[in-house]
């Protein structure tokens, strides 16, 4: 391996210092019209009537539409693949414009003008009339027995979906557990642990607004150029939402300024869409302001977890049991699938003697609506099992560390649910690298203990995270590589940079199969659902495991075909390539190939007999060196006899899913009364396998213990619990990191070759945002022996704790 | 109503007519094409959209482009040479690896040039501090510190040697 594993610049770094790269703001023409979504300002009801004749008189207004215009198609909006079994099919509960309203600032009407200006003005003069129902914001507020349900015609309640999970066995339940416990070890040799552990709703907060503008083309195809994560899936999507065949639907993924999970989700482009051919299919843009995005796209699920343990004196688990209630919000998204996989990975983590037990709840509310985000429900998983943990090692007085040792999962597990397994295990390895690097044993030590206002700890958590969603969905990705004159490739993904450096490790991997020189490969990065191969998209940190795959299985592939026509050529040498202008360069490879295997003048030369390496076509072995693969390509274009043009396109359905794991380590000093905790070092060490580019992946870690920090420290999207209204949706009062909060990031990867991957790698792209929070709420509690059990840890929260303790 | 405005932009006198409530920001991506010029919020909270006035970093979402008859601004794509030449900031921010959705990417690289173009020294605690008003959802900052930190201390030590 050469270009695998090598630290190559990101093949779209120039075009992005330079400003030259193209998203999807960039790319609209001139004169465009402006759409402008009207959003409900009640949270809870149904629109009984518009006035439009005030806002019809803005001079520049070309049209303005209402939930009574749109088709009677309700979709659903999950970046899911669709299933043929109509079971496992995504939630249908929209439509583009709703006369049900379900969550303030809900998508009621639209509209159309000529300019921004005249699209803000008449959006402020419509008149709406409601019919309103009380807002059911809170988890607790919508499974009341008597509370409205929000969407009657598919749920008779607002549960979602309740779920039940167990490890051990399948009746086991704690209480249960907790009889056999008694039983076997006497009451007096247990320790149990009761507790709840919250997570806030929070906000994705890419730079880049999800923004979209739409016409339909000359051929008739309802055309929508969108920042997304997922073409393919937003295809299909705006079809079922139209009501429509998918082949009228087109969807064109240029550069996107960051997803994160949000644009993971079909947002506005079905809107967006219908704005078009509300207006005879001239262009429309609309642009969802920042306000609009952090409240009205997708969240990430703030959800409570009820949690127990039990484990005996010398420090083994015997039983956990959590009951998770996860805020949908208003509309399903993802459905239940978050807060399943929430409730997974809490029972995968750690080795339960005697069973765990699992109750997972979705449920709507007259809220923002949750959808994925980064590491689709582990973060709150994560949080849930590792406070646990660490009040369970807490209790027993045992350093959390060396009890996470004893009792979390190990080498070779498989999910005996869905068979998902640890194929290669570095998570130990990872916890020995982490405790190494922060000192761990010497400080537990030294931190004990402490008074005065100003204090130390250190802090730790475990994660452990699925590659891609097999055998839960599908997993399907295609590739095309199309050979140029010159011997360089278009490498034509359907898989989609957004950010994560996809387009890089992808070319890495086509140079290494093909033998291709790395610069002679060319990624094209829009995605085109025309022309561009079937992929699902960026999630679920699946593209490099899944889509790489494909990557290989395509270049493999397109080198078979060069050597098959390279054999060719050297096999007519002196007939059918004798009159060409590579007649001198074949006839003298020809020599040298059966000069170095020994082969007579007639004995036929095949594909097996040769290699590519930096774009020469070589005898199998290394030497010697025949001829360049643009001899090849150019031969094959023009060939009077022969003419071919090479491309190659492989679809991988992926049947395979392997864990990735790993640790943060954190040492934090927490100022009592100021109630500011600064963490003085912290460091991420992953087992993702083997890495394709080590330094695009140290970066991908650096951004996910980022928004770690302030998942655990700042980040909160608050909405009033009477009236369903967001209170922070911007970005002065929600709090992502500056630069200001930023510590310096430690990385660290333990590198073993994954037998299930492309070149040995396992999922990266999500896990880094999963361990910080608990690690540092664990710092904290070792500092302070206060046991912080919501995040986000804000001064507040945490003085008020300081004060209940009575050091402050 | 439209007005008239004269600017130098990246270099060049432009002479535009205008919506005297238009943003610089609209301006420049609107009327000129420069769409390194990046909307991430429409009121000075992300930086995204950051240009240089007269030198100074400005969010341009809120800076009115009636504002700036007289001056210069400066976008990312006027710091290209003329054969298309990466200046010594944009090299350091790919070197680094600075660069992830690269939305954030031209505003911070017009900080960068406002910082260097002090010819002080500044320490990583400093620099943290000058870019706090650009956010940055990919990168946890880590690797743009990196690329300042190392392009402030090239040149201060370039000027240093030409001064002594």
């Amino acid at each position: 391996m050469k270009i695998v594993g090598q630290e190559k610049t990101r093949v779209d770094a120039y075009g992005k210092v330079t400003g030259e790269a193209k998203y999807t703001a960039d790319l609209e023409p001139r004169d465009i019209l402006h759409g402008r979504v009207i959003h409900s300002t009640i949270a809870n009801g149904l629109v009984k009537r518009f006035d439009l004749e005030e806002a019809l008189k803005v001079p520049g207004v070309v049209k303005i539409v209402t939930c009574f215009d749109v088709p009677d198609c309700q979709f659903p909006t999950a970046g899911h693949p669709w299933s043929v079994e109509q079971k496992h099919q995504d939630i249908c509960d929209r439509k583009i414009l709703n006369q049900r309203v379900r969550l303030y600032g809900d998508d009621i009407a639209a509209v159309v003008a000529e300019n921004e200006v005249a699209a803000a003005q008449a959006a402020r003069l419509v008149k709406v009339e409601y019919e309103e129902y009380d807002p059911i914001v809170t988890v607790e507020a919508a499974m009341k027995e008597d509370a409205t349900p929000l969407h009657p015609d598919i749920r008779k309640d607002n549960v979602i979906v309740h779920s039940h999970m167990t490890m051990v066995r399948n009746d086991f339940t704690y209480e249960d557990g907790l009889n056999e416990a008694k039983e076997t070890y006497g009451a007096d040799q247990l320790i149990s642990v009761e507790a709840e552990y919250n997570t806030p709703r929070i906000s994705h907060c890419h730079i880049e607004l999800p923004v979209s503008w739409a016409y339909v083309d000359v051929n008739g195809k309802v055309t929508v150029v969108s920042s997304t994560q997922i073409p393919h899936i937003v295809r299909r999507c705006t079809a079922q939402a139209l009501g429509i065949p998918v082949g009228k639907v087109r969807i064109i993924k240029p550069y996107i300024g960051g997803g994160f999970g949000n644009k993971q989700d079909v947002l506005y482009e079905p809107l967006n869409a219908f704005l078009s051919v509300s207006v005879g299919g001239r262009a429309v843009r609309l642009e969802i302001s920042r306000e609009e995005t952090i409240s009205g796209t997708r969240t990430r699920h703030a959800i409570k977890g009820v949690c127990k343990g039990l484990a005996t004196k010398d420090g083994r688990i015997l039983a956990r049991k959590l009951d998770a209630y996860a805020n949908n919000g208003g509309y399903a998204s993802h459905g239940h699938a978050i807060c399943a996989n929430c409730g997974n990975v809490f029972k995968d983590l750690y080795r339960d003697q005697l069973g765990t037990e699992v109750d997972c709840w979705t449920v709507y509310t007259s809220s923002p609506t949750a959808g994925a985000m980064r590491a689709y429900g582990i973060p709150q998983a994560a949080w849930f099992s590792e406070c646990l943990t660490d009040d369970l090692a807490y209790k027993l007085n045992m350093d959390p560390c060396e009890f996470r040792l004893k009792n979390c999962m190990e080498d070779g597990f498989v999910d005996p649910a869905n068979g998902i397994t640890f194929h290669t295990y570095g998570l130990k390895k990872c916890i020995e690298e982490g405790k190494k690097h922060i000192k761990w044993d010497e400080k537990w030590k030294a931190y004990q203990n402490q008074d005065g206002p100003v204090r130390r700890g250190v802090g730790m958590a475990i994660f452990c995270y699925k590659t891609g969603v097999h055998p839960i969905s599908l997993e399907t990705a295609s590739v095309r590589m199309v050979l140029n004159q010159d011997g360089s490739i278009q490498l034509c993904m359907g898989a989609t940079e957004i950010g994560q450096g996809a387009d890089t490790v992808f070319s890495q991997m086509a140079a290494e199969t093909t033998g291709i020189s790395f610069d002679k490969v060319y990624a094209v990065s829009t995605q085109d659902t025309d022309t561009t191969p079937f992929d699902t998209g960026a999630y679920a940190s699946r593209q490099t495991y899944v889509s790489g795959m494909a990557c290989k299985k395509c270049g493999e592939s397109l080198r078979e075909k060069i050597l098959d026509y390279a054999a060719y050529m050297l096999n007519h040498d002196i007939t059918d390539l004798s009159k060409t202008v590579y007649a001198d360069v074949v006839k003298e490879a020809g020599i040298k190939i059966r000069e170095a295997l020994g082969l007579a003048r007639e004995d036929e030369i095949s594909r097996d007999m040769l290699e590519i390496t930096d774009s020469k076509v070589l005898v199998k072995g290394g030497d010697p060196e025949l001829f360049d693969v643009a001899v090849v390509a150019d031969t094959a274009f023009y060939s009077l006899d022969r003419s071919i043009h090479i491309t190659a396109e492989e679809t991988n359905q992926c049947k395979d899913n392997t864990f990735s794991s790993g640790c943060c380590f954190v040492e934090i000093e927490i100022d009592m009364p100021l109630g500011l905790v600064t963490v003085k070092d912290i460091i991420n060490v992953h087992d993702s396998g083997i890495l394709i580019n080590p330094k695009t992946a140290e970066a991908q870690v650096h951004g996910g213990m980022s928004m770690g920090l302030g998942y655990g420290l700042s980040e909160e999207l608050l909405v009033d619990e009477k009236t369903g209204k967001p209170l922070n949706n911007n970005l002065l009062d929600y709090k992502i990191p500056t630069a200001m909060d930023a510590p310096e990031l430690n990385v660290k990867f333990i590198q073993l070759e994954d037998p299930t991957g492309p070149y040995g790698n396992k999922s990266l792209g999500e896990p880094p945002a999963i361990p910080v929070a608990p690690a540092i709420r664990n710092a904290i509690l070792h500092a302070t022996g206060v046991h912080m059990n919501e995040i986000p840890m804000t001064a507040q929260r945490l003085i008020e704790k300081f004060k209940e303790k009575g050091y402050v | 109503m439209l007005k008239i405005i004269h600017m130098k932009v990246n270099g060049i006198e432009r002479e535009l007519a205008v919506d005297e409530r238009e943003s610089l920001l609209d301006t420049l991506r609107l009327r000129l094409g420069l769409t390194s010029v990046k909307k991430g919020c429409e009121v000075g909270e992300c930086g995204a959209c950051t240009v240089l006035v007269d030198g100074e970093a400005i969010d341009s979402c809120i800076y009115l482009t009636l504002w700036a008859e007289g001056k210069s601004v400066m976008t990312v794509e006027g710091l290209k040479g003329p054969n298309g030449e990466l200046s010594p900031i944009q090299k350091a921010f790919i070197e680094e690896a600075a660069v992830q959705c690269g939305f954030c990417t031209p505003g911070l690289i017009m900080s960068a040039v406002e910082i260097v173009g002090t010819g002080k020294k500044y320490n990583r605690e400093e620099l943290k501090k000058l870019i706090s008003g650009h956010l940055c959802r990919c990168t946890g900052y880590e690797n743009i510190l990196n690329a300042m930190e190392r392009i402030v201390e090239e040149v201060y030590r370039v000027s240093h040697k030409e001064n002594d």
